[in-house]
């Protein structure tokens, strides 16, 4: 598996394979939203339904993980989790996924790091807040920052392993198959399955999980 | 000949023949493959919870979900690691620093 091209440069940055690919999710994501969300009734139609189910699932998800009283997060980790799905799934339609590329996943765990440090800032206050580096014992101090700056190194780096791993597999495969005389088109199903499908949607139901207990964790 | 010489003098001397990025690029692929020995620690965590998991279920059915939703958590808290070794890896292969 390459990295990702550069296609060119826009006010000097780079765009690469990993921000076009991006885009082209995002204008999938609007569209699915566009289509499921078209013509909304009291009495929901088929596709109101499933629109429906999905906000209702991530709400009760919300809800057991970080408790009511944090209900306002759960179109954050919706978008998370929608836009982690398509993107960790890109391989099946023959995009390479942004995930794999380390700018998309530190971006996404910093974003979580900043939530966590904020909001656990907001609602403990100040105090609390420093307090809480403090503890259980004032001598751990060092460790409970390193353990702080951990998150999100692990998180980053848990999602573009898998997806790069996944990938990598992938592309040995399709070497290894590119040299039998006919073409074996039914062996990479069950890999495509496995790397792009199930672990494509576990990672990313793993990443908004976290999320949410890191979130929920320096809140309370 | 061997047999009077230092083994690590023969060694470097073994070694000495070869051009110097072959060399690095033969250990690099010897330390590619003995970083992802750090897969087995994940392996056998991720077996625990499954296990665990499993015992789980079997006491209380009814709360499935719950449960693999834990597990799966766990599991993937426990597979860090192993994404470590695979990094290391990886950039042992792809990205390597000795290389210049």
């Amino acid at each position: 598996m390459e990295g990702p091209k550069i296609y060119g440069e826009l006010f000097g940055l780079p765009i690469t394979q990993t921000l076009v690919n991006t885009w082209i999710i995002m204008v999938m994501i609007l569209v699915v939203c566009a289509i499921l969300t078209k013509n909304m009734q009291k009495r929901p139609g088929k596709a109101q339904v499933i629109a429906e189910t999905i906000v209702t699932v991530m709400d009760n998800l919300v809800a057991q993980t970080m408790g009511k009283d944090k209900m306002r997060f759960a179109p954050y980790m919706l978008a998370l989790i929608m836009f982690l799905a398509f993107a960790n799934t890109a391989g099946i339609y023959g995009l390479r996924s942004p995930t794999a590329d380390l700018n998309c996943t530190v971006g996404l765990a910093l974003m979580t790091f900043f939530m966590t440090q904020f909001f656990g800032l907001k609602s403990k206050g100040l105090g609390g807040y420093l307090k809480g580096y403090l503890e259980p014992m004032p001598f751990l101090l060092p460790i409970n920052i390193i353990g702080e700056l951990a998150n999100p190194v692990s998180l980053s780096f848990r999602l573009f392993g898998n997806l790069l791993g996944g990938g990598i597999i992938m592309a040995l495969l399709y070497s290894a198959l590119a040299g039998l005389y006919f073409f074996p088109i039914l062996i990479p199903i069950p890999f495509h399955f496995y790397f792009d499908i199930f672990s494509g949607l576990l990672q990313s139901f793993i990443f908004t999980m976290l999320t949410m207990v890191f979130v929920s964790m320096a809140m309370d | 000949m061997i047999g009077d010489a230092n083994i690590v003098d023969f060694l470097l001397q073994f070694l000495g023949q070869f051009d110097g990025i072959d060399v690095i690029k033969a250990f690099s692929a010897i330390g590619a493959g003995t970083a992802m020995i750090a897969g087995v620690g994940p392996g056998i965590g991720q077996g625990f919870a499954a296990g665990k998991g499993a015992e789980a279920v079997g006491i209380r059915p009814d709360s499935q979900s719950d449960i693999i939703r834990t597990m799966l958590l766990g599991a993937a808290v426990a597979e860090t690691t192993g994404i470590y070794g695979l990094i290391v890896a990886l950039i042992l292969l792809f990205a390597n620093p000795f290389m210049g």
